[in-house]
């Protein structure tokens, strides 16, 4: 468009510039979420065109000074069903590839780097294996899927980042979670979209986009010294779990290696995979989630363990099998670069189980 | 009176108001405050109504001052938490709710039907009191402190996390909506058994069809939303755990019910003004409205349907995905009627003979800017994108352009419509098209760049925002002042016309409904004699023949 009018086209772009209609683009589903909007913004603007011109036309042709006499017509099946059909069709095409989305959205690649997110009133906590903390900040790297692992400790709050497109609810007492890998290096902004009491609009802060390196030299630069995994076992020792999960021959609890992500039947003869959410459960409301062959002994720890500290148990839970320390040595020193060293791959643990109950 | 207009006055020289009327029948308070009479009783709801409104209006208004700057400059965070709240809560439950139905509802369909009154007329009353004990709580809410929960009531903030008075509002929209049931009980029944002798369902006018399928809805609908609020008291005053996880309770089942009410809410609010454009268009093209039988069952399945499209308020909320899918196919689904409807009416004024008195500029604004809200609506019911424009000011331009460009438009066309009815006066005509004119413009102002900050991210609810959105933020302030304009100009005229307006006759519009071949004001009892039916609905060649005198005027033109 350049070659008809530069300056009128300076002056757009400058325009869009300073008063844009839409965020940046910086994670690989946005331009994908974006297709659809732009759809849909094209869909509305046709089918709004459509009824002001009819309107329109219709107020002109048929004005009464020009068309004293009205026509009575009954009605045309022909024209109902035309405008029953398209818009039907229309408007299914947009729930399809809004299905699509969703889904793509809201299912995380098995490769995702896990890091976790809690909610309270007013900020944002997160968690990141290698234990490093941030509050309304979140660092990440560009090119690898990120999964948010997000739960709320006492409201409602909701995780959004208009540059991704993306956002999930967080809910009291229950994980959900969403995925997403940034492509553009950046800061943007981290809302709380969900209406948390007074200082809900001061609920916000920094996405930090880093390239690979950056986030090598950030997470040196901001390690605790301990992974979230390590923080768990010193939890689980001090909460004496391993008193009964020790994994002997006598235990009175189940071992917990390898428990992660396996299939578990309860003694309510329900079938349930130990995914984050279940083991959650099993630490706070134990007596709903009792393996099969095992007696329903074990006390809540409701109001014992903060929504931090179940984190902590969790991670150290699904690292039993692997050699954490090991791994926790990689994380807090460099990235790893490839699935190998990586802190917390869902579901795709080592074959040989080298780590050991303490 | 120019030729584009089908107003047709009596000889003003000679034109009295009817001596007997609803108005004049009894005089004193205490008439008015133990009526039975539904015309009586829609009177008082619409000074309720209007006082409520203006509430509300007052409260919005504080929100867009404050949200003329980035900062909390105007008021503090919790206050302005308040301020949204009450809006909310006012607008959607004392306001929107009430609007069509408890005023022009009540007023209408005992004559449309050609009844003498509503079924139950002492329930009638009994709503009316609901509503204003109801009213009264809200009012102790404002004055002792407010309550900020947002009009979602969303748990667990609003059981264990507030310290406002939480219960007493709860309690007021939990009264309210008794008022509403009442309401809706009454139009079913005496939409079933006390229409006139050939007054067949398919001779109904479109507005007795609409207010039907709402009523359905208030009347299935409500009683969930008075079991929540009931639960919400519970917990917030027992520490019973049903919502709040700390107690053992489910936290997305609250969303769940308040939903299950709040989403057939949205139809509640938005079938009664579609009623008032059916009428409205029909009259003003002087045409009967396009497939009358589409148009009828479309207010049906919109009602069917609203009971099963509540989930797509949680899309984000963890609900599993496949549920997610079904909610969204069954959204998709229930946007198809209105579609119809809005094709229906367009294709009311084909081949019409049509004016552009004050009730059909608003009316064609309804149609223009309903269809950019359900348009919108369509952006959310879509899973993928409802992730990103959910929560954020998108929704809250989405749902002013339905209840605010929608609603409200249609509860202005029809008080303009029914007023020489009501009053026995007509409203100014030039002034009112211009209000008319300024509302439309300054709604636009105001909401559309709502949608734009809404995709740019911004989130609702917020007292205090990032810079950058301030531009867009002043705009929609600067819409907001023409707005209000545009509301204050009818309170004026409106009351200025009860005393000077010209006299209106029995049928200025020349409608075809029953209530316009009665006097205007109409009597206590509606008709002298109970009519007969014997045309379909918007039959304007049987209108004619009615009124020989006026046939004879056009064969000598």
């Amino acid at each position: 468009m350049d070659h008809i009018s530069p300056v009128l086209w300076q002056f757009l772009q400058k325009w869009l510039q300073h008063f844009p209609l839409f965020p940046p683009e910086a994670s690989t589903i946005a331009a994908q979420s974006d297709a659809l909007y732009f759809f849909m913004v094209l869909v509305s603007l046709v089918g709004l065109s459509v009824v002001i011109l009819l309107v329109i036309g219709f107020s002109i042709l048929y004005n009464k000074s020009r068309h004293p006499h009205a026509v009575q017509i009954e009605g045309s099946t022909l024209l109902e069903a035309t405008w029953t059909i398209i818009p039907l069709g229309l408007f299914l095409i947009m729930f399809v590839w809004g299905a699509l989305l969703y889904f793509r959205i809201y299912t995380p690649p098995a490769n995702a780097m896990n890091i976790y997110v809690v909610g309270k009133q007013w900020m944002w906590k997160v968690e990141h294996p290698g234990g490093q903390h941030e509050i309304n900040a979140l660092h990440i790297p560009t090119g690898r899927p990120i999964q948010l692992t997000i739960i709320s400790q006492d409201v409602f709050h909701s995780f959004s980042i208009p540059a991704f497109r993306v956002k999930r609810e967080a809910i009291p007492g229950r994980y959900t979670s969403v995925w997403f890998e940034a492509t553009t290096p950046g800061t943007y902004h981290l809302f709380c979209t969900q209406y948390c009491g007074t200082n809900h609009s001061q609920m916000i802060g920094d996405i930090v986009v880093m390239t690979p390196d950056d986030y090598k030299k950030w997470l040196q630069g901001s390690t605790s010294g301990d992974s979230l995994a390590q923080d768990g076992e010193r939890l689980f020792a001090s909460l004496s779990c391993n008193a009964c999960h020790n994994a002997r021959p006598d235990a009175r609890g189940p071992s917990l290696v390898g428990v992660y992500n396996s299939h578990l039947t309860l003694s309510s003869g329900q079938s349930i995979t130990a995914d984050d959410a279940y083991l959650r459960e099993a630490i706070l409301n134990p007596s709903q989630h009792i393996t099969q062959g095992y007696a329903p002994i074990m006390p809540t720890y409701q109001g014992q363990v903060s929504e931090e500290g179940v984190i902590d148990l969790v991670e150290y839970i699904k690292n039993l099998d692997s050699d954490y320390r090991l791994q926790q040595t990689l994380n807090t020193t460099e990235l790893p670069a490839d699935n190998e060293g990586k802190p917390t791959p869902a579901g795709n643990a080592p074959a040989a189980q080298k780590g050991v109950n303490p | 009176m120019s030729a584009a207009t089908i107003v047709t006055l009596p000889d003003q020289s000679t034109a009295r108001i009817p001596k007997m009327n609803f108005l004049t029948k009894e005089n004193g308070l205490l008439s008015w405050l133990l009526t039975g009479d539904h015309k009586r009783i829609a009177t008082l709801y619409l000074i309720s109504i209007t006082f409520f409104f203006f509430i509300g209006g007052s409260l919005a208004a504080l929100i867009r001052l404050e949200l003329l700057t980035p900062q909390t400059s105007l008021m503090a965070a919790d206050t302005y938490n308040k301020v949204f709240s009450m809006h909310g809560l006012i607008m959607v439950f004392f306001f929107l709710v009430p609007s069509v139905p408890a005023t022009i509802g009540n007023f209408v369909i005992p004559m449309m039907v050609g009844a003498k009154d509503l079924a139950l007329p002492k329930i009638n009353l009994l709503s009316w009191y609901l509503y204003i004990i109801a009213g009264g709580m809200m009012i102790y809410t404002m004055a002792s402190g407010g309550v900020d929960t947002g009009w979602t009531f969303t748990t667990p903030l609003s059981t264990h996390y507030l310290n406002t008075n939480v219960v007493s509002a709860a309690l007021a929209v939990f009264v309210a909506g008794f008022s509403s049931i009442f309401t809706g009980l009454n139009f079913i029944v005496t939409i079933h058994k006390m229409r006139c002798p050939g007054m067949t369902w398919f001779r109904l006018p479109l507005f007795v069809w609409s207010t039907y399928a709402a009523s359905l809805l208030m009347v299935l609908g409500t009683p969930v939303l008075a079991i929540t609020l009931t639960l919400v008291g519970l917990e917030r005053i027992f520490h019973i755990g049903v919502f709040d996880p700390a107690f053992g309770g489910d936290p997305l089942l609250f969303q769940h019910l308040f939903w299950f009410y709040s989403h057939p809410a949205v139809y509640i609010m938005i079938l009664p003004g579609m009623a008032v454009i059916s009428e409205v268009v029909s009259t003003f093209s002087r045409k009967r409205v396009f497939g009358y039988t589409a148009v009828a069952f479309s207010s049906v399945a919109i009602a069917v349907f609203a009971f099963f499209v509540w989930a797509h308020h949680m899309f984000i909320m963890g609900i599993s995905n496949y549920s997610a899918l079904i909610f969204s196919l069954l959204t998709m689904l229930v946007a198809v009627p209105s579609a119809i409807k809005i094709f229906n009416w367009t294709f009311t004024m084909y081949k019409g003979s049509i004016t552009f008195e004050t009730p059909m500029l608003y009316a064609i604004g309804f149609m223009g800017l309903f269809t950019i809200g359900g348009l919108t609506g369509v952006f959310l019911g879509s899973t993928g994108t409802d992730i990103h424009l959910t929560e954020t000011y998108f929704i809250v331009a989405h749902f002013h352009f339905v209840m605010v460009g929608g609603m409200l438009m249609a509860f202005l066309s029809g008080i303009h419509f029914w007023w020489p009815k009501w009053t026995g006066r007509m409203y100014p005509e030039k002034i009112s098209q211009l209000a008319a004119l300024t509302t439309f413009i300054g709604f636009n102002f105001t909401f559309f760049p709502q949608f734009i900050l809404g995709m740019l991210g911004m989130p609702r609810r917020y007292a205090a925002y990032p810079p950058e959105f301030q531009a867009l933020n002043v705009f929609s302030t600067a819409g907001a002042s023409i707005l209000g304009v545009g509301y204050l100009l009818p309170i004026l005229y409106l009351t200025w016309s009860l005393k000077y307006g010209a006299v209106a006759g029995d049928n200025p519009w020349q409608a075809t409904g029953l209530e316009w071949q009665t006097q205007s004001p109409p009597l206590t009892e509606n008709f002298v004699e109970i009519p007969i039916m014997d045309h379909e609905a918007y039959d304007y060649d049987w209108l004619e023949k009615q009124n020989p005198a006026r046939q004879q005027e056009k064969e000598v033109a």
